[in-house]
């Protein structure tokens, strides 16, 4: 596989609901190893961009490549055409990356230790002892080395979202997209979760896409900022400079109503 | 097959006679109408029941006993038959292939529409005349259990459907296929749902067992006929009848209760970890 | 193997069972729908020492055959015609599911009408005449639109006191002229085209009253 491929690129996708189009023709790339945040006002498409990464949605039109291959879609028959992915080309595809939602959606019935070493085993394959081994490490990680037998209905919003956090990085994605993970949080549970990853970001090469809300997390962990607004990116810059200096009316706007 | 007969006050269909004599229901002697002279001595016998009766009753503890056994097998057999089905053609109505999904949703549809009584009586009646004889024991196990495997199936059907749609996204996002996720993920939490409907199908099949009687079943409701007849004691026969049921219902409430609340401690809803 | 002769002179014999079959339905509804209401009411409104045993009635009565009651209440009460009888034990066996619908019906009407009821000084019984059953009986319309499609598929049970309905009039068709096959089938077709479209019509109202 090539390296200079982008870890994500995206070749004029759009998505419509009806009607209403979510994204428009939209190009983007991620570098391997880029972290990179997608901000703007809701109903602007980034979370979109991240369902359609982790094809919870499928494109209306364009591509999607993910190292290089392309994701959405597969060869058709005829040489040189794509068509849809089926699901089984999608389900192949999906193991590179993982997700952290804002819901945090850990299964209510599983312990934590349980919800962390389910798919490593009954996807990967993994033997127990190994899963749970990496499982306690990853619960260590993000602070919940005591918590591995309760119940995530027993523990706070915070606390949910790091197991949700340990369960993703349990798959050993290449590319994690974080959609609105503190949004659901009350303000006080919100540093310990971005504290953790900020680790995470710090202590892996992982690429990573967020969607947040979190001026000063974005500016911490993010090579790049891109601003949003009706499924187009009005701007896109390093991230310390696109929010000292938002060039476009667009971005001053909203990061007036962030702040 | 004489003692065979089910005499209930008045057969089911005593004013036609019977039924071919090859299926055991014999013809209905002394049919009960009100103040007609016959063995039934009517409304007027007392309700604590004469010595007599509680003689009879205790020489035929045996049969009772025999009566009770048959009602508790065609009650579990039935609801296993239906629990099948309902995992079956309640998962198929959720199916992503319309094929599939039609199908079980006209089976469904069949079933729950032709009432009960009509398919007893036609796997008793009718489907001999195509050449199948089921034993009467079979046929009310396949009535029970295709009625409220249709019943069921709405109850599975509706519990899926209602485990969030994000649970089905993790799983996606964790790389779960469909069956995995399935299994692992959407069935258990569905579960914890479905205990309490059916509970009620459970109390509503045991209900409809007695019908079995009609098709020569010997069940309790069978044996207590017998008794009654034997004794003429009706107001005790029946009010004990209505007793041993109220109290095998209020059993199994008390078990599924159980199985209700393991369920949701399961989830963490309630209980401890 | 299927006879059209003997299906096609079965037809008119298991259609006037169907008329019996509908009039035991409409009335044994109208039973249940009153009486359910009443023990409903009664249960919520009335005092203790009746609501606590009538409760408890209710709860055997559920929990028990409909088959056995209709049975005693056949030996019990020999004075009363066979149609009657059985209108009356299916409308007070349906009673008790009822009015458990009702109740849920009753308990989901929110404290504010309640409140402001007290708030205009109405009198008891119009609260509950005006205000409360008119919102509670709206929201479960379908539940009881469905009860009245279980009820109508419980009829045949009234052949056990010899009420001439649609089964009955298909098992006597089918003995006398040894068609079972055919009568029984027609019997069950006819239940299947007449409560189907019903289902579908109460699943709109369920879906409209959702909205």
């Amino acid at each position: 596989m090539p390296t200079e491929d982008p870890a994500v690129r995206f070749e004029r996708v759009t998505k419509r609901y009806g009607d209403h189009t979510v994204l428009d023709a939209l190009d983007l790339e991620v570098g391997r190893g880029e972290r990179v945040t997608l901000i703007g006002p809701s109903g602007s498409g980034k979370t979109t961009i991240l369902r359609l990464l982790m094809t919870l949605e499928r494109v209306t039109d364009g591509v999607i490549h993910v190292d290089g291959e392309p994701y959405s879609h597969m060869p058709g028959r005829k040489p040189g055409t794509l068509v849809p992915a089926s699901e089984r080309r999608l389900a192949e595809r999906r193991r590179r990356i993982g997700m952290v939602f804002q819901q945090f959606n850990l299964f209510p019935h599983m312990s934590v230790l349980e919800n962390v070493v389910e798919a490593p085993v009954h996807v990967l394959g993994e033997s127990r002892e190994e899963a749970e081994r990496t499982a306690r490490d990853l619960l260590d990680l993000v602070g919940l080395g005591d918590k591995v037998d309760a119940r995530p209905t027993r523990l706070s919003g915070g606390q949910q979202q790091r197991v949700a956090i340990a369960r993703a990085l349990a798959m050993r994605p290449g590319i994690l997209l974080l959609d609105e993970v503190t949004s659901a949080l009350d303000p006080e549970l919100v540093a310990e979760v971005l504290d953790v990853l900020r680790d995470v970001a710090r202590g892996t090469d992982i690429t990573l896409l967020c969607v947040t809300h979190e001026m000063g997390f974005a500016r911490d962990v993010s090579d790049r900022i891109l601003m949003f607004d009706r499924g187009r990116v009005v701007e896109s810059g390093p991230a310390s400079e696109l929010l000292e200096s938002p060039a476009h009316e667009r971005t001053r706007a909203f990061l007036g109503t962030v702040r | 097959m004489a003692d065979l007969a089910f005499d209930p006050a008045g057969h089911p269909f005593e004013s036609v006679g019977h039924a071919p004599a090859s299926t055991g229901l014999a013809p209905a002697s002394a049919a009960y109408a009100p103040g007609s002279a016959g063995a039934v001595p009517g409304a007027g016998d007392s309700l604590a029941g004469s010595a007599g009766f509680l003689t009879e009753l205790r020489g035929a503890l045996p049969r009772l006993a025999d009566g009770l056994l048959v009602t508790v097998e065609a009650t579990a057999l039935g609801a296993a038959l239906a629990l099948l089905l309902a995992y079956v053609l309640g998962l198929s109505s959720r199916s992503a292939r319309l094929p599939v999904r039609g199908g079980a949703r006209l089976v469904v549809e069949f079933l729950r529409g032709t009432s009960l009584y009509v398919q007893l009586f036609w796997l008793f009646f009718a489907l001999p005349m195509l050449g199948f004889r089921l034993e009467p024991l079979a046929c009310g196990v396949l009535a029970l259990g295709l009625n409220f495997g249709a019943y069921g199936a709405e109850v599975v059907r509706g519990a899926v459907a209602a485990v969030p749609r994000a649970q089905t996204e993790a799983g996606i996002a964790l790389s779960m296929g469909p069956a995995l996720r399935l299994r692992r993920v959407v069935l258990p939490q569905a579960h914890a749902l479905m205990v309490a409907p059916f509970k009620n199908l459970l109390v509503q099949l045991l209900k409809a067992t007695p019908l079995l009687s009609l098709v020569t079943v010997p069940d309790i409701t069978f044996q207590i006929d017998q008794v009654r007849s034997a004794t003429g004691s009706t107001a005790a026969s029946y009010l004990l009848l209505l007793g041993i049921y109220g109290g095998t219902a209020a059993l199994l409430g008390l078990l599924m209760n159980a199985l209700e609340r393991a369920a949701k401690a399961r989830l963490g809803q309630e209980g401890g970890v | 193997m299927w006879d059209g002769e003997a299906a096609g002179a079965a037809l008119p014999v298991v259609l006037e069972g169907f008329g019996i079959t509908l009039l035991a339905t409409v009335l044994g509804f109208a039973v249940a729908a009153v009486l359910g209401l009443a023990l409903a009411v009664v249960e919520r409104a009335g005092p203790r020492w009746v609501a606590v045993p009538l409760r408890g009635a209710a709860g055997f009565v559920r929990s028990t055959p409909l088959l056995v009651q209709l049975f005693a209440a056949w030996v019990l009460v020999p004075k009363l015609d066979a149609l009657a009888l059985g209108v009356l034990v299916l409308g007070v066996h349906y009673a008790t599911y009822l009015s458990e619908v009702y109740r849920t019906g009753i308990d989901a009407v929110p404290r504010g009408q309640w409140e402001a009821c007290t708030a205009l000084s109405l009198p008891r019984r119009r609260v509950w005449r005006a205000v409360v059953l008119p919102q509670a009986v709206r929201n479960v319309l379908p539940p009881l639109g469905n009860y009245a499609v279980s009820l109508f598929k419980e009829t045949p049970l009234l052949s056990v006191i010899t009420v001439h309905e649609m089964v009955h009039e298909a098992n006597a068709f089918g003995s006398t002229h040894f068609a079972y096959l055919e009568s029984f089938t027609l019997a069950g077709a006819v239940f299947l085209l007449a409560s189907w479209p019903t289902s579908l019509l109460v699943r709109r109202l369920e879906a409209r009253l959702a909205h």
